[in-house]
């Protein structure tokens, strides 16, 4: 199968099409100089200080439109061109409320104040000399999949473009619980303030004991300092949380006796149910997966021998199975998850299929270690308001035609 | 007896933070919540609110904040149960300080923190003031917006139950 957006298949037949070409030309006997490559016989370029994709690559995040500000609204990780659990960082998705911020490392300050004996400012220095911890996980936008949600005929666009506001990477950093201990949180404080340096002014709160436990704050990004979309220099980082609660260009956290009620925690991010009241402080992402090989907008070989290939995850801890239904959801196949398999992290499933060539349904199923199960789009829908689109987590159906199209059902 | 010091080392902070600025944190913190701790000084009036919204804000969130191309800030009240809820300041904001607070720390989007506390004051007046959620000779200032009774001020259940602890 070809995924219709990626040039390669392009270039290839352009290739192809120019080689033809030469070889009508070209006597029999010179044959032999065609299969030594111009790769073999020049020598290549030279070293480079930062390593970029291949120029015959062009995978890209998908850019929406921009709302209110050139940075205002989101870009989508193209996971449907992407392999195993770990998204480069250039391809994270963007989720920006007033843009991307250009933040001097060696200027900014991070405080911790509130209800604490003894308020304490930071430079990235200093937090640098602390001890680190490395963990895998995903960070998911609390309207990831929210396409699938709220458009009432299921929208044709790739697994990324529905999908595509997940993504997984190596975070290292500082528990946020050290440096709450070393400032000293009094009795009373039971929640904070999670605050952003950008024009924005995102700010979301979160109970102290959960960032307590739970809180990274992240300095590095698969290996190398935080990207400028993913909170340079300083992201909170809440393993499994809906995204928005995962500050990005930190600079203060303000402990608190209670919630701040903030705009992102009362007028959005939070679910709205069919009586009018709303779920307020959804914070865990529920369990999600997704088939990207095949998946929307491809076009499928014809028959024979595919590998059904996908990414899961949950908020909740480590994905217990993955299960495939090629009958309308009559029956469903447990999926191979060659692992690793970490707890908030987004881990990769696999299984071999022959396709007959007939129309076919294939969707995918996770359960997670807590026993939550992704529910049906039905289900889903019937537990919420109609404009309700967060935190949507219903199965994916993928409807593949004879015609060897792939296109996104609800079922 | 090496392994029982490199333990305690790990359980504990190094101690790198230092003493916050006073002034930092004064500058910084400037967050609302609910009970209207850290409402500054000064006071803004609806017909106040009314002009500054004519010059900064209306092109963005339309005339009586109907919107578009920014989000929607006024109707919708009532509207939340039926089959067509209309989400707005009005209709589904539960506080009037995070409306101030929001005002004051991201709006309006090309210059953030350029409005007064004054000015702050002033649109959060008009805003609540399109449908009546305040009166429309209102003056608000830190002692009044804590007390305005938003129409969806019910309306959320804490899903999480950390609000209990």
């Amino acid at each position: 199968m070809t995924n219709k957006t990626a040039p390669s298949r392009r270039k290839f037949l352009k290739t192809a099409l120019a080689g033809a070409g030469a070889a009508a030309t070209v006597p029999l006997a010179a044959k032999a100089d065609e299969y030594i490559t111009p790769s073999m016989t020049t020598p290549g370029k030279a070293f480079t200080p930062y390593g970029m994709p291949s120029g015959h690559e062009e995978v890209k995040r998908l850019l929406r439109p921009p709302g209110i500000s050139p940075g205002t609204g989101g870009s989508l990780s193209p996971i449907e061109s992407l392999e195993g659990m770990i998204t480069p960082s250039g391809l994270h998705f963007e989720r920006h409320h007033n843009g991307v911020p250009d933040i001097d490392i060696k200027a900014h300050k991070f405080l911790i104040h509130g209800l604490v004996d003894k308020p304490l400012e930071f430079s990235i220095a200093a937090l640098d000399r602390y001890p680190r911890i490395s963990r895998m996980h995903f960070v998911e936008c609390g309207g990831n999949s929210g396409a699938n949600a709220g458009s009432p005929t299921p929208p044709q666009l790739t697994a990324g473009g529905i999908h595509g506001l997940i993504s997984c990477s190596e975070w290292t950093g500082v528990k946020l619980g050290m440096l709450l201990d070393e400032a000293g949180v009094k009795p009373d404080g039971k929640w904070i303030l999670a605050e952003s340096a950008d024009a924005a002014g995102m700010s979301r709160s979160v109970p102290l004991k959960e960032a307590h436990e739970q809180g990274i704050l992240a300095l590095y990004q698969n290996g190398e300092r935080l990207r400028p979309e993913q909170g340079y220099p300083l992201r909170l980082l809440m393993p499994g949380w809906e995204g928005n609660l995962n500050v990005k260009w930190l600079h203060r956290i303000k402990v608190t006796a209670s919630p701040t009620m903030t705009k992102d925690e009362t007028s959005k991010y939070t679910q709205s149910l069919k009586d009018g009241k709303a779920n307020q402080f959804n914070f865990i992402q529920p369990p999600k997966s997704i088939i990207t090989r095949p998946s929307g907008m491809m076009t499928m070989n014809g028959p024979g021998y595919y590998e059904i290939s996908g990414i899961t995850w949950s908020g909740h801890g480590k994905i217990a199975k993955v299960e495939i239904s090629f009958d309308n959801g009559s029956t469903w196949t447990e999926a191979e998850m060659p692992g690793p398999v970490f707890p908030q992290c987004v881990t990769r499933f696999r299984m071999p299929w022959e396709w007959d060539g007939k129309a076919v349904v294939v969707q995918s199923r996770a359960t997670d270690e807590k026993g939550n199960v992704q529910p049906t789009r039905a289900v889903w829908k019937d537990r919420v308001s109609s404009v309700q689109f967060y935190q949507y987590n219903a199965i994916q159906a993928w409807q593949i035609g004879a015609d060897n199209t792939v296109k996104n059902i609800y079922v | 007896m090496f392994k029982t010091i490199a333990f305690l080392l790990a359980a504990t902070t190094p101690h790198f933070g230092a003493p916050a600025d006073p002034n930092l944190v004064k500058a910084w913190d400037r967050s609302i919540p609910p009970d209207g701790t850290g409402l500054p000084p000064g006071k803004g009036s609806v017909s106040e609110g009314l002009a500054i919204y004519t010059e900064k804000c209306v092109m963005c969130h339309g005339v009586n904040g109907v919107g578009k191309p920014a989000d929607q800030l006024t109707g919708g009240v009532g509207s939340l149960a039926t089959a067509n809820p209309v989400k707005t300041v009005s209709s589904f904001w539960p506080y009037a300080t995070t409306l101030f607070d929001y005002i004051r720390r991201a709006m309006p989007v090309t210059s953030p923190h350029s409005l007064s506390d004054h000015e702050a004051y002033a649109l959060t007046a008009y805003i609540l003031s399109i449908d009546g959620i305040v009166k429309k000779d209102a003056v608000l200032d830190a002692k009044s917006l804590p007390k305005v009774k938003m129409p969806n001020r019910d309306g959320f259940i804490d899903a999480y139950g950390a609000t209990k602890r």
